[in-house]
């Protein structure tokens, strides 16, 4: 068996564009989706998600390059010819037709022996917890049960891939949090590759093994939720998963993987780690996460240390948030509130003078593009 | 009064339906309960009505005839039944021919971009800026024995040096049912294009990805979607072709007498509005029987969503 499930070789998508030009939807992709792997493409609107996906259905062709499916190149074979099946945004259920025809449709076409599509139709009905409602059209399912029938209809064929295409979307928040868990659960109970695409990254975070952060029609950064949040690679990746601040400024000495950079704004230098090619004169971001800055008041380090006065705070139970301007720019620090107290005093108030602590490990040191 | 037509729902219903339903009354309702009283009366000899309550032009329609054998036994004279199957058939022709005919055309339109669309729609309204009767005529030159295409067949024939006998097209069934299609075929495009249209191309692309190639796609999803359409549009042509006359007269001649021609005739040259009206009645009890069971049996579309 192939070690991928799905690949992705250099595919480019062009379309023509009413006013006579070509528009990248996908510029250039290469993606290696493994056996069983839950993997997302995370990316904000209009950054070649659904033009990627649709490309593995079949429902578009590459303009340039190929996709493989079980190692096998798929050039120009319909949708009804390849081993994936899809679940759809809208959910496309055919509005005509009950849930249990609904789900027993993509068996009858394989030409499956009557007994056998009821057996399996009950079964994943029961699986996405949708037995009893066999005979209700879909406009009498709630957008939940709709995107469970989807799912269903999409699951019973048994298919080495399945692909969803924002299936949450349409659900109110609640809903989408235990739609979520429960997509996880399910895909690791049967075991099939699930591509999904979202551009809500926490959902990709909870959900995926890998991740892939698309941007323009490129592939910025694929990795592990871990890896994407802890080591971006890039500004994209850094600003567009979590929160985060950023310093600009240039590289003046590199030592191993630690960046000592000129921050124009703190008129001080920043020791940082290096987590993208960098050269000693490059401009350079610092990417530095919220919840990764320690207030402290007094000077608690020889270097990176500023000094800073508190502008704003909110209190949000579990942090704080505070926004501190340092050098004449806002700075957001998440102070958690480890102790229980009303005393006031424990708390930042604005005007208050702080110093800004950043361990050089919490730093990120980037390309500025 | 402003304030009962904000509160009032029944009463905002009532002044909605209104100036429709004094219409309906004054112009339909009034003259239906007065055909059928006429239908009950007899002809006067100079072409007025007696009114009265008898069943006799009930009686001639169904064809059983009292007069036969000087009076003295009855006997069956089918010719009404015989003009009133042939509508039924001629209308059943024709909607069986519109929807072979809509059908493709209504799915190619609807599944154009969307922005030829428009002009797709707008190529099939065209011929309706001309008056019907107009339309019709223009059939009689196409159709006619020294007409356009015997013209032309005899003109290719020449060319090639064989003897041509022009086709008798004109004054045929055939030439009446190739009438009737052509006038009533855009009430069966625009109906199955709405529905077809309705269609959203996501389903299309479901239907690809569980497996389906194409011509399943068309009878599994496709077809069964747009059945409302074809509903509506069989109503739509069945129901006046069986009332028309002037395509039956045109294109038809003296041979092809429909129930149109006949309820016609009773009242502009027979002149006897009594037998007209029990036509009349006649032909209208037949539609909506017609149309009853047919919708009986499809349903007028929607339920196929719905239920
Ligand atoms: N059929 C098409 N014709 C022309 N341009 C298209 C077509 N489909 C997509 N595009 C363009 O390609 C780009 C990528 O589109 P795509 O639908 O893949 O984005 P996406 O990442 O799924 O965005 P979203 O999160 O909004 O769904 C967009 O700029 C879009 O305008
Ligand atoms: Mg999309």
């Amino acid at each position: 068996m192939n070690e991928f499930c799905v690949e992705l070789r250099d595919v480019v998508k062009r379309f023509p564009t009413p006013e006579g030009s070509e528009v990248f939807a996908v510029d250039h992709v290469t993606m290696q989706i493994k056996n069983g792997e839950f993997f997302s493409m995370l990316g904000p609107s209009g950054c070649g998600k659904t033009t990627s996906l649709r490309m593995v259905a079949g429902f578009e062709w590459p303009t340039v390059g190929e996709v493989y499916i079980e190692g096998e190149a798929m050039g120009r074979r319909p949708p009804y010819l390849r081993p994936v099946n899809t679940v759809f945004q809208s959910y496309a259920l055919f509005p005509h037709m009950s849930v249990a025809e609904n789900v027993a449709y993509g068996l009858e076409m394989e030409k499956t022996p009557k007994y056998e599509i009821k057996r399996r139709v009950g079964e994943i009905l029961e699986m996405v917890k949708l037995s009893g409602m066999e005979r209700r059209k879909p406009r009498q399912l709630s957008g939940g049960q709709q995107q469970r029938v989807a799912l269903a209809r999409a699951l019973v064929k048994h298919p080495k891939v399945l692909l969803l295409d924002e299936p949450l979307g349409a659900l109110d928040l609640k809903l989408r949090k235990e739609m979520q868990l429960e997509l996880k659960a399910l895909q690791q109970e049967v075991g099939i590759t699930f591509v999904y695409v979202t551009h809500d990254q926490e959902e990709a975070l909870t959900m995926s093994d890998r991740i892939a952060v698309m941007d323009h029609g490129r592939v910025l950064q694929i990795g592990a939720p871990v890896e994407i949040y802890e080591r971006p690679n890039s500004r994209f990746v850094a600003d567009f998963i979590g929160e985060t601040n950023f310093l600009s400024g240039e590289a003046r000495a590199i030592e191993e993987d630690r960046v000592t950079v000129y921050i124009p704004s703190l008129k001080d230098e920043l020791v940082g780690a290096k987590a993208a090619p960098v050269n000693v004169g490059d401009q350079v971001v610092v990417s530095m996460r919220p919840e990764k800055i320690r207030l402290a008041s007094d000077r608690a380090l020889p270097q990176n240390c500023f000094s800073g006065i508190v502008l704003n705070t909110a209190y949000i139970g579990s942090d704080t948030r505070v926004i501190v301007d340092l050098g004449g720019a806002p700075l957001a620090v998440w102070e958690q509130n480890k102790i229980s107290t009303l005393d006031p005093e424990a708390y930042y108030a604005p005007g208050e003078q702080v110093w800004v602590v950043v361990l050089p490990e919490n730093a990120l040191v980037l390309q500025d593009v | 009064m402003l304030r009962k037509l904000r509160e009032d729902r029944s009463f905002q219903g009532a002044v909605l339906i209104s100036p429709t339903l004094l219409f309906m009354i004054g112009l339909l309702i009034i003259p239906l309960l007065l055909t059928l009283v006429i239908s009950f009366g007899s002809r006067a000899p100079d072409g007025t009505v007696i009114y009265g309550f008898s069943f006799d032009n009930y009686v001639r329609l169904s064809g059983v005839r009292t007069e036969c054998d000087n009076g003295k036994s009855l006997c069956l004279d089918p010719i009404y039944i015989q003009i009133l199957s042939r509508s039924l058939s001629l209308a059943f022709n024709t909607t069986v021919l519109a929807i072979l005919m809509a059908y493709p055309l209504a799915y190619f339109i609807a599944r154009a971009p969307a922005r030829k669309r428009n002009t797709f729609l707008f190529l099939i309204l065209v011929p309706m800026w001309t008056n019907f009767i107009i339309r019709v005529y223009a059939w009689m030159m196409l159709l006619r024995t020294q007409g356009v295409i015997n013209s032309v067949i005899g003109w290719l024939a020449g060319l090639v040096g064989l003897h041509f006998t022009p086709f008798e097209m004109l004054y045929t069934q055939g030439a009446v049912l190739v009438g009737m299609v052509y006038e009533f075929l855009p009430f069966m495009i625009l109906p199955i294009y709405t529905s077809l249209e309705k269609i959203e191309l996501s389903l299309y692309e479901a239907s690809a990805d569980l497996g389906a190639r194409p011509f399943r796609t068309f009878l599994r999803m496709t077809l069964p979607l747009s059945i409302p359409g074809v509903v509506a549009g069989t109503i739509l042509v069945f129901v006046p072709v069986m009332g028309t006359f002037i395509v039956s007269d045109l294109l038809g001649g003296r041979q092809i007498v429909l129930v149109g021609n006949l309820i016609q005739n009773q009242f502009l040259i027979a002149r006897d509005p009594t037998f007209g009206s029990a036509a009349s009645l006649m032909l209208m009890t037949l539609t909506l029987i017609v149309t009853y069971f047919y919708t009986r049996k499809f349903g007028f579309g929607e339920e196929i969503v719905t239920a």
